[in-house]
């Protein structure tokens, strides 16, 4: 159970995806502007990252690992590695499960499908989400870790996104602050 | 972006419409490879080859994908290409392709190359395609290196692992800048970039989003 809390609290804060590994920026910046779709998206990255990185992780144990064939009880199975045909099936996994949350979105959540907009397409290719899975298969985590690991980065980029929206939008509507305001003045040599 | 001609798409992309600089695609693996300049030209020529040939066989089958799984079809051929090109690496560059671990891999979901796949290549012939991959794939190279050079030679105080400004820890006399070893100096050396390449062609300059009115007090203006 420690271990598992220690994971979780390591790829939330410690190895936060967004800003500790840059993973997942263009989307960090494009959508950041306001708070209430920043986090909307942000759900929908963390529910995207809970479902795929444990799956991928299913995929790789039961299929493209090295033996892994071993449960089919084809003779020579233990001999077959095709862990090089992962960054195929983890990609068709990642797109085929976006389809269908854009799918369940709009039909459930429109007023969620009609914020994130052209971004939700974009989830696909959120580096976040595949540097997740990838990360997953390099350091070998369990099924039970690859859950804790898929939901705890999916948490800490949402918290980043969020935060960064809020200072945006808090920047945005603020007054310049006083001892600046001469600066911002257009007949200011600044401008 | 009316410029169709073989020389207009291969050089435009390098300077005029630099995928990094003006349409800001590609960040993520711009910030994470550039701290040491072998691993980012790795890096160039991976995405140079991922980019020109993705594009050339999106064209190729362009008139045959159903437009409700373009995207999945684009994944899958750029998936099989960086499969090649990580296979490649591990077996003639394997040191390399360690330090870059997951960035190969993220090479698929590198914005630059679905940008020109949807943007480019869905729309136009083959070889103008390859072309334009091409183009996208040294403007891309073009910022990586420029970025990469100024943090390895300050960040470690040499060019391509060779030492040029011997640094303190070897008897030398150069203290590293070790904030140019971490991914947010890629992030101000861009923003300078971009600045740079701005007042060279001021055409690039956006609108203001808010204008103030002419001659407006500060205190007026909030």
């Amino acid at each position: 159970m420690e271990h598992y809390l220690s994971l979780f609290i390591a790829s939330v804060f410690v190895e936060n995806m967004a800003l500790a590994f840059f993973l997942g920026i263009c989307t960090f910046i494009a959508v950041s502007k306001k708070v209430s779709s920043a986090f909307g998206l942000g759900i929908a990255v963390s529910v995207v990252l809970v479902i795929t990185v444990p799956v991928n992780n299913l995929i790789l144990t039961y299929l493209l690992d090295e033996g892994a064939l071993t449960w089919t009880g084809i003779s020579g199975a233990e001999n077959i590695d095709l862990a090089f045909l992962g960054y195929l099936s983890y990609i068709g996994v990642i797109a085929a499960i976006v389809q269908i949350l854009e799918m369940f979105l709009d039909k459930y959540v429109p007023v969620l499908y009609n914020a994130l907009g052209v971004f939700l397409p974009l989830i696909t290719v959120n580096c976040a989400i595949l540097g997740a899975t990838l990360f997953m298969s390099e350091r070998s985590y369990n099924f039970g870790e690859s859950v804790v690991y898929g939901f705890g980065s999916g948490v800490g980029w949402a918290l980043a996104i969020t935060a960064l929206a809020g200072i945006r939008e808090k920047l945005k509507y603020s007054d310049v602050p006083g001892s600046l305001q001469d600066w911002a003045s257009p007949s200011s040599p600044w401008v | 972006m009316a410029e169709t001609t073989p020389k207009g798409v291969l050089t435009t992309p390098i300077f005029k419409n630099n995928p990094i600089a003006l349409q800001i695609l590609g960040i993520c693996s711009a910030l994470a490879v550039t701290s040491s300049m072998s691993v980012s030209l790795v890096m160039t020529l991976a995405v140079i080859f991922v980019t020109a040939f993705s594009s050339m066989f999106i064209s190729l089958i362009r008139n045959h994908i159903p437009s409700s799984i373009r995207i999945i079809v684009q994944m899958t051929i750029i998936a099989s290409l960086v499969i090649v090109v990580d296979q490649i690496l591990k077996a003639y560059a394997y040191e390399i392709s360690k330090q870059l671990s997951v960035f190969v891999g993220l090479i698929i979901t590198n914005c630059i190359v679905m940008g020109r796949a949807e943007g480019f290549a869905m729309s136009n012939t083959p070889g103008l395609s390859f072309l334009d991959g091409i183009g996208n794939g040294l403007g891309y190279g073009f910022i990586l290196m420029v970025v990469s050079f100024i943090r390895e030679l300050f960040g470690s105080g040499s060019v391509f692992g060779f030492t040029v400004l011997a640094p303190v820890q070897d008897g030398g006399w150069y203290v590293p800048n070790g904030l140019f070893l971490l991914p947010p100096s890629a992030f101000f050396i861009i923003g300078l970039l971009i600045w740079v390449l701005r007042t060279l062609n001021p055409e690039q300059i956006e609108e203001n989003e808010f204008k103030m009115k002419e001659n407006t007090q500060p205190k007026e203006a909030v």
